[in-house]
């Protein structure tokens, strides 16, 4: 229909979801991925935006390849399918690296966001020839560190947070105290644990 | 005053169920909709509502719960998806006839053969006989919408009559979206108490529930209950009106987007308009007349509404997504072609059976629908009218 040219509507154009920030998680069942991106769209909710935040069911089970979506805008988005252009990919687990096409369809303006403790360029190789950004945090080292076991959501939303800029900083520090605070009401070292997981994700996520 | 909040479909119909508080909920859990269930009785569990819930060993039995509960005069809900619907069959006929206004929230999710638990439309559109009342929704918020309209509809004098609320298993039931709630006291207020005029358990005129009907009387029963299923749409409409003085938000038989000057349009159910939506707009952007109608009731059927909705538009596409199996398309294209049979012009129209088991539908593929019918629209030729959409090869068929 490329051929019809009129008058483009203002109004309509205006109502165009541009403004969406699409992000795709790759994780392992039973890692967290989709307790990370539900945290996610948790606190952008909390920041005032219009979210979405959905994992792709199949007959998951602990270990195997899981897919999570994050959808983030001023406006409502109403698109419920996939997302398979994300400005943003997170991968929860290195290995998946070998095994997933993680960078499929990424755009390349974007970034993905990968844990381990290798440095970007070291990552580069193993993503297919992806020519954007690489970010890379050592978020099982982080949480061994600040939480005493291996928990990668945290520094992985901090990280991804940080890289996407979807919510501001201090914004985003608070709403995570606060939620933490109601979630471990009984458990006050957990909560700090927690936001010095934080801190230190936002500190070393590392850019190449 | 509207309560901001970040929940799934799942979450919203169990909160909608929490305001409501019914007197007794029968369920059974099945994917995708046990978290129904599951997040009711914890409030069952903390006395944040008074329910009797009875947790039954099949489907068949938590239909049965439900209908007993009403025969008894009390308010009952239940929630499912697809082979626990599928089990509930005989009991969903028995409580439409028995003209008992149970409530389920139905997830859908493809029926087995293969085993799948993703979404599509094919447990309620086989239920679509039933005499059942179906309400479909886009997203979180019209699933929690539909629900709180469904009581006023189905437990109005003269419809008297079960509800299904359906949404799309996965895709808005485990999706965390913003919603819009409300207060307890306005659900309470608006969804009221229910007081059947009959009901089996009534000393000073006690109801027989169920007994024979000797093929003398038979047939005059169905008849009432086809008219109870045509006096629903003038309910569905009042229901609709007085929800939208409490909300804001407006509903009606299906929304029509970007209808107006439409030369071509899809005809769809429930979370695919919403990529369908985004498709139009862009499309629009660049000046194609391009539209869509999204069903919310499909039982009673809007015939002459649809009808008169898309007279003017040139071509449509219907989108089932369930394989009916007629050998000639699905269920929505057959009602909707039959429709628009009574125009004296009517449009050219196509069908695609699509998202079966839970194959996503893009944004691009509502384009390339759009692309199709501005062919037919050209070249004055339909060329195939049943189509499947996103299969894996064209030869598969060959």
């Amino acid at each position: 229909m490329k051929e019809i040219e009129n008058q483009p509507n203002d109004n309509l154009k205006e109502n165009q979801e541009k403004d969406v920030i699409e992000i795709r998680w790759h994780g392992r069942g039973g890692q967290g991925a989709k307790t990370a991106c539900l945290l996610l769209a948790d606190v952008a909710f909390s920041s005032g935006k219009q979210v979405q935040g959905f994992p792709e069911y199949g007959p998951e089970r602990m270990g195997a390849p899981i897919t999570a979506y994050n959808r983030i805008s001023e406006s409502k988005c109403s698109v419920h399918s996939n997302i398979y252009n994300p400005d943003y990919v997170v991968v929860v687990d290195e290995t998946l690296l070998s095994t997933v096409d993680v960078t499929q369809g990424l755009k390349e303006t974007g970034a993905v966001i990968i844990n381990s403790d290798k440095k970007p360029h070291e990552l580069r190789p193993l993503l297919k020839g992806y020519k954007g950004k690489i970010y890379s945090i050592d978020a099982r080292r982080i949480s061994e560190e600040t939480l005493g076991k291996n928990f990668p959501n945290t520094p992985m939303l901090a990280a991804t947070v940080k890289v996407s800029n979807v919510i501001e900083r201090e914004k985003f520090l608070a709403d995570m105290e606060s939620s933490f605070r109601h979630k471990f009401a009984s458990k006050p070292h957990v909560v700090e644990g927690n936001m010095k997981a934080i801190y230190k994700s936002l500190e070393e996520v590392c850019a190449g | 005053m509207s309560i901001k909040e970040r929940l799934s479909g799942n979450e919203a119909v169990a909160i909608a169920m929490k305001q409501i508080n019914p007197d007794v909920m029968g369920a059974f859990p099945i994917t995708p909709s046990t978290e129904i269930p599951q997040y009711f009785s914890g409030y069952v569990a903390n006395g944040e509502v008074d329910t009797e819930f009875v947790a039954v060993e099949s489907e068949h039995s938590a239909m049965s719960t439900c209908f007993a509960a009403q025969a008894a005069g009390a308010r009952a809900v239940t929630a499912t998806s697809s082979a626990g619907m599928a089990f509930m069959w005989e009991m969903l006929y028995v409580t439409a006839s028995a003209r008992l206004p149970v409530t389920m929230a139905l997830v859908n999710r493809a029926l087995t053969g293969p085993i799948n638990i993703n979404n599509d439309h094919s447990d309620s559109m086989g239920a679509r006989d039933s005499g059942w009342i179906q309400l479909y929704s886009e997203s979180n918020q019209e699933a929690y919408d539909n629900f709180i309209m469904a009581m006023p509809i189905g437990e109005n004098k003269s419809v008297r009559l079960p509800v299904m609320v359906c949404q799309d298993g996965f895709i808005t039931s485990h999706a965390v979206e913003n919603i819009e709630l409300l207060e307890d006291d306005d659900v309470k207020r608006f969804v009221g108490h229910y007081e059947p005029e009959h009901y089996l358990l009534k000393k000073e005129n006690p109801l027989a529930v169920g007994p024979y009907d000797i093929s003398a009387y038979y047939m005059d029963h169905k008849i009432l209950q086809a008219e109870a299923m045509k006096n629903a749409k003038s309910v569905i409409l009042s229901v609709a009106k007085d929800f939208e003085k409490l909300t804001g938000r407006s509903y009606g038989f299906f929304e029509e987007y970007m209808m107006e000057d439409a030369e071509t349009a899809i005809v769809v159910i429930g979370s695919s308009a919403g990529t369908a939506k985004e498709a139009i707009r862009e499309l629009r952007s660049s000046g194609n007349k391009v539209g869509l109608i999204k069903i919310r009731v499909f039982r009673p059927f809007p015939m002459e509404e649809l009808a008169e909705a898309l007279a003017h538009v040139k071509a449509i596409a219907v989108m089932d997504k369930c394989e009916g199996f007629s050998a000639c398309g699905g269920p929505l294209f057959a009602e909707t072609r039959s429709a628009l049979y009574d125009l004296d012009v009517r449009p050219k129209s196509i069908n695609y059976v699509y998202g079966l088991g839970g194959r996503d539908i893009r944004v691009e593929d509502f384009k390339f629908i759009f692309r199709e019918l501005e062919s037919i629209v050209k070249t004055g030729q339909t060329g195939k009218i049943y189509r499947h959409l996103g299969q894996r090869e064209e030869g598969v068929l060959k």
